[in-house]
């Protein structure tokens, strides 16, 4: 049965939002985890610095896609526990969370390491806490420095996010190839990629806003 | 009343004794000031003094809280000069804080300052970001404080500001370490000079026994500044 253009982008838009929640909620979970696993990478304990070395490279160093199939099956194959469709997206959210904190990791290490000691010292003697120093002097700091890469990965998550066609999530890549089949017609696919486009330009001009609010010291 | 107390303080890194058996007492109202060719531990002996560094051997006693003031400054930089002074202050010492505001705006009109603090530190020039940290550590009310060669980071035409800042200090009585290169200005502002040559105390006393002394490294120390100069 062919649908009118119309019916396609109401179909459509049912993915969109799916879209745009992991997107939404993988930056929520991912960002404040990462740096958690930042802390674990550059903890004076050797178990675990070693530990989250390994989860850094097992999630930065296999495909996204397997790892969101693990996460999903894994219950059953491993455990035997029944999954439900429902589980599909929980499954998309954990996936795309612990890959993306391993990611965010690297960069808040990166950021907090290229802070100069003389920072730490001078915290040291105005006799800031360790925890004070860290939120108060470095982390705002770190921050700015990041910036850029952190706008980066934001950028490949938006089209990351299609990844969840794996698993058949109803997100927006999946809905327009399903209604392209049906319709056999490309233009929900031509939509879907306009749709990533816009996203993209909108993520991009909050990021380069939130830069610039950041200059307000050099 | 001796506000700091470090006896026989040794520090070696890889294998090389930096500091080897230093003893010194810094009484209240003093200004030392500690002279001596580069890598003769005078800024290692600093950084033991100020517990940045750690003694492999001796012992330190304080009387009361103490300040430092880098040789590069290390202010805040997201931070305004204002807030750079009355952060510690207020979350450290958990200090009243129009109290703190009003102490750290009578320390920027003192540094010459007033019209900059809402200014940020990149903003201003390094004998003004340098004046700013002295009124950092000043704001945290300390008993001594140290200067770890405080105009060396800075164009000579900006020394002579901070230098008189700490001669306005010494005539307040405030207790002071400085470790500096520039001997005029210890042969005027310090009651008590040290000079020091391979780790050690090579020779110490007033500035005019120092000065007039027949030490060999001093002289040649003292000769070569001349020649450089």
């Amino acid at each position: 049965m062919k649908i009118s253009i119309m019916a396609m982008i109401g179909q459509l838009s049912g993915g969109m939002l799916v879209t745009i929640e992991i997107f939404v909620a993988t930056l929520l979970f991912s960002l404040p985890l990462g740096l958690i696993v930042a802390f674990g990478r550059m903890s004076r304990i050797k178990v675990i610095q070693w530990i989250t070395k390994a989860y850094i490279s097992i999630m930065r160093g296999t495909p996204l896609m397997l790892q969101l199939m693990v996460v999903y099956f894994g219950p059953f194959y491993i455990f035997g526990i029944r999954i439900s469709t429902s589980y599909r997206l929980t499954a998309t959210l954990i996936a795309f969370a612990i890959n993306y904190a391993a990611y965010f990791a690297e960069i808040y290490r990166g950021g907090i390491e290229s802070m100069p000691v003389g920072q730490y010292e001078a915290a040291r003697l105005l006799g800031y806490s360790r925890v004070q120093t860290f939120f108060r002097i470095i982390f705002p700091q770190v921050i700015k420095r990041i910036m850029p890469s952190v706008t980066n990965e934001v950028i490949t998550l938006v089209k990351d996010t299609s990844l969840a066609f794996a698993i058949a999530v109803a997100e927006m890549f999946t809905t327009a190839k399903m209604i392209a089949s049906s319709q056999t017609s490309v233009i929900p696919l031509v939509a879907a990629g306009i749709f990533y486009y816009i996203f993209n330009l909108v993520v991009a001009v909050i990021m380069e806003g939130i830069e610039k609010k950041l200059n307000y010291y050099q | 009343m001796s506000l700091l107390e470090m006896k026989h303080i040794k520090k070696s890194f890889d294998g090389f004794g930096v500091l080897e058996d230093i003893s010194l007492t810094v009484e209240e109202g003093e200004v030392l000031a500690i002279i001596g060719p580069s890598g003769s531990g005078k800024s290692t002996l600093l950084r033991c003094a100020t517990n940045l560094e750690a003694p492999d051997e001796g012992e330190i006693h304080y009387e009361g809280e103490y300040g430092l003031v880098f040789q590069n400054f290390n202010l805040f930089p997201h931070f305004s000069v204002i807030r750079n002074i009355t952060d510690a202050p207020i979350k450290v010492q958990k200090r009243n804080k129009d109290e703190v505001f009003a102490e750290a705006r009578a320390l920027l009109q003192k540094m010459g300052l007033q019209d900059k603090e809402n200014a940020y530190p990149y903003q201003l020039s390094g004998g003004q970001q340098q004046r700013v940290s002295i009124a950092r550590a000043l704001a945290m009310n300390p008993k001594i404080l140290f200067f770890d060669e405080p105009t060396s980071a800075l164009d000579p035409e900006l020394t002579g500001e901070i230098l008189k800042v700490i001669k306005d200090l010494a005539a307040e009585h405030m207790t002071m370490v400085i470790v500096t290169h520039e001997m005029n200005f210890a042969r005027n502002v310090a009651d008590h000079i040290i000079f020091m040559d391979k780790g050690v105390i090579a020779e110490q006393g007033t500035p005019d026994e120092v000065f007039g002394s027949d030490n060999t490294r001093m002289k040649e120390f003292l000769g070569k500044l001349s020649e450089e100069y």
